[in-house]
């Protein structure tokens, strides 16, 4: 007499793997859709902007036009000046806001500056650069990198708040006990127990803004300006990468068209390099089994 | 060395809901008290009450008397963080801090209070670890392992050495050994014994036979009364109260 209940097992278990392998499938292909656009780009980049990169392009201005030649030197420089004012102002604004919105923001104020946070992230990064010009441009009468940075760097502020505010509440209360019950007071405990415990994930943040607002070209457009020579001084107007790109990529020059390639091309590799290097860095002083 | 106890009308409170109805008790120094009770009954308020631990859950305050040595725990001006300097805690899981060495561990409440002498830190640390049984374990492993790179029963005794290296007079242990092993239980249970000669040590436990094997005296709470305290063979041989008895028979709790 056959057994109702195993061949009832069997159809169950066929059942449970059709389901097992669609749904390993579906998560495959998810994972492999989300590389496409990314290779893609990355790929495109590479074949349209190699052939432009030479020792000149790396090394030199950029050249009046209808003279061959010239680089974006200037512009790498000015773009990682540009991105260290921008970090110095939004990073420890964006973890110490952070830091308030997971310690002490569990009230009305909190919920507020929560939602300007989220609001901010939403706000056009022309605005922002409209905002830095009124307030330090309009002032001095001239751009600079400080401006540019300043736009930057308030773009900067709610990513790294939102996700310092994350990592803190991630943060197991029981941490922050154990501190608190060794006699350590409030503050010291917030800065040297809990953010540290948190700090993989802090800085995951602060690297997602910094790579974020390193490829903004709009809030820098008025504020920055650009620069066709050398300059190191952030009082003045200063060249940026995004900046030089847009420019060339609107010319009617094929030779800027390939330069604009060749920048846009420099431009993700400086982002990715210092996202890699910062991992690097911080990840060398990690133990065995901390989490 | 360890202080005594003095605890008159402690109330505790979360939100409006009492906790701990006017609790009086006297602890000796250098022995080990175990504070014994159903789940709920507030054992776990009263002891983190004895070092401002329970306020610092939203909502919660206490009131009353507490004396450990000379420090008054309530008085006027008296600085939470300057009580739990003077008061260690060792809590229920496990809690080392996950991104520290296991040396980091143990220094970390002598660093955070501005202590940087590095000879004396390495003594210190030793000390503790030797304390704490912990020593022979991790000795080579120092700088190299996370304090969350250790087993459970390891964690635990780690967490008692961080907690020792500041030097406290009294050690509140709030059901030190519930979420580990019996084998890690009982080398937990031996360190508690050793630890009565330098430490006053008030534990928390659910675990009657624990309270036995390791206390001398022993208070039984129930819905936030204390209903008796004695020494651990009275309470445990011939209790005063209907209900003691009742609660260490396993006839309720």
């Amino acid at each position: 007499m056959p057994d109702p209940g195993k061949s009832r097992s069997s159809k169950l278990s066929a059942w449970r793997k059709l389901a097992n392998v669609g749904a390993t499938l579906f998560a495959v292909t998810s994972a492999v859709l989300v590389l496409v656009p990314l290779l893609a780009i990355f790929i495109y980049l590479l074949i349209k902007g190699v052939g432009a990169i030479n020792w000149a392009f790396l090394t030199q201005t950029p050249k009046p036009v209808g003279e061959p030649g010239g680089g974006m030197a200037n512009a790498m420089v000015g773009s990682g000046l540009i991105l260290l004012i921008a970090s110095t102002i939004g990073i420890p604004t964006g973890i110490g806001c952070g830091i308030f919105l997971a310690e002490y923001g569990r009230n009305r104020f909190g919920d507020f500056v929560r939602f300007t946070a989220d609001v901010l992230n939403g706000v056009p990064s022309i605005v922002i650069g409209i905002v830095a010009y009124s307030l330090v441009v309009l002032r001095q009468k001239h751009f600079s990198a400080y401006s540019g940075g300043l736009a930057l760097g308030i773009m900067m502020v709610p990513t790294v708040a939102r996700a310092t505010e994350e990592m803190l509440l991630m943060v197991p209360n029981s941490i922050r006990e154990a501190a608190l019950g060794l006699g350590i007071p409030k503050w010291r405990t917030t800065l040297s127990i809990t953010l540290r415990t948190a700090s993989a994930g802090v800085i995951t943040g602060c690297m997602l803004a910094f790579a974020r607002v390193a490829g903004e070209t709009a809030p820098l457009l008025f504020t920055a300006f650009g620069n066709q020579y050398w300059n190191l001084n952030p009082n003045q107007p200063t060249a940026a990468l995004p900046l030089q790109v847009f420019v060339y990529a609107i010319s009617p020059f094929d030779e800027w068209h390939r330069q604009a390639w060749a920048g846009a091309l420099i431009l993700i590799v400086m982002i990715v390099v210092a996202v890699a290097a910062v991992r690097i860095v911080t990840s060398r002083g990690m133990l065995k089994g901390a989490s | 060395m360890g202080v005594g106890i003095e605890v008159r009308g402690l109330k505790a409170w979360y939100g409006k809901s009492l906790a701990l109805k006017d609790i009086d008790m006297s602890v000796p120094a250098n022995h080990v008290t175990a504070v014994i009770g159903p789940s709920g009954c507030g054992k776990s308020t009263f002891v983190r009450c004895l070092n401002r631990m329970h306020e610092t859950i939203p909502e919660a305050h206490a009131e009353g008397e507490v004396k450990v040595g000379d420090i008054e725990v309530y008085g006027d001006g008296t600085d939470p963080v300057d009580v739990r300097r003077k008061i260690g805690m060792v809590f229920q899981k496990p809690n080392p801090f996950p991104t520290m060495s296991i040396y980091d561990n143990v220094a970390a409440g002598l660093r955070l209070n501005g202590f940087h002498n590095r000879k004396q830190m390495n003594e210190l640390v030793e000390r503790s670890l030797k304390l704490s049984a912990l020593w022979e374990e991790v000795k080579d492993a120092l700088h190299k392992q996370s304090g969350a790179s250790l087993s459970g029963g390891q964690q635990q005794r780690l967490c008692i050495a961080r907690a020792l290296a500041v030097e406290p007079d009294v050690l509140l242990m709030d059901e030190p050994a519930s979420a580990l092993d019996p084998i890690s239980t009982s080398k937990i249970e031996e360190l508690i014994f050793q630890l009565k000669q330098h430490y006053t040590v008030v534990i928390v436990t659910h675990n009657m036979q624990q309270a036995a094997r390791v206390a001398e005296f022993t208070g039984f709470f129930l819905m936030g009364s204390l209903i008796e305290f004695d020494k651990t063979e009275k309470i445990f041989t011939t209790p005063a109260d209907k209900r003691t008895e009742d609660y260490i028979t396993g006839r309720f709790g």
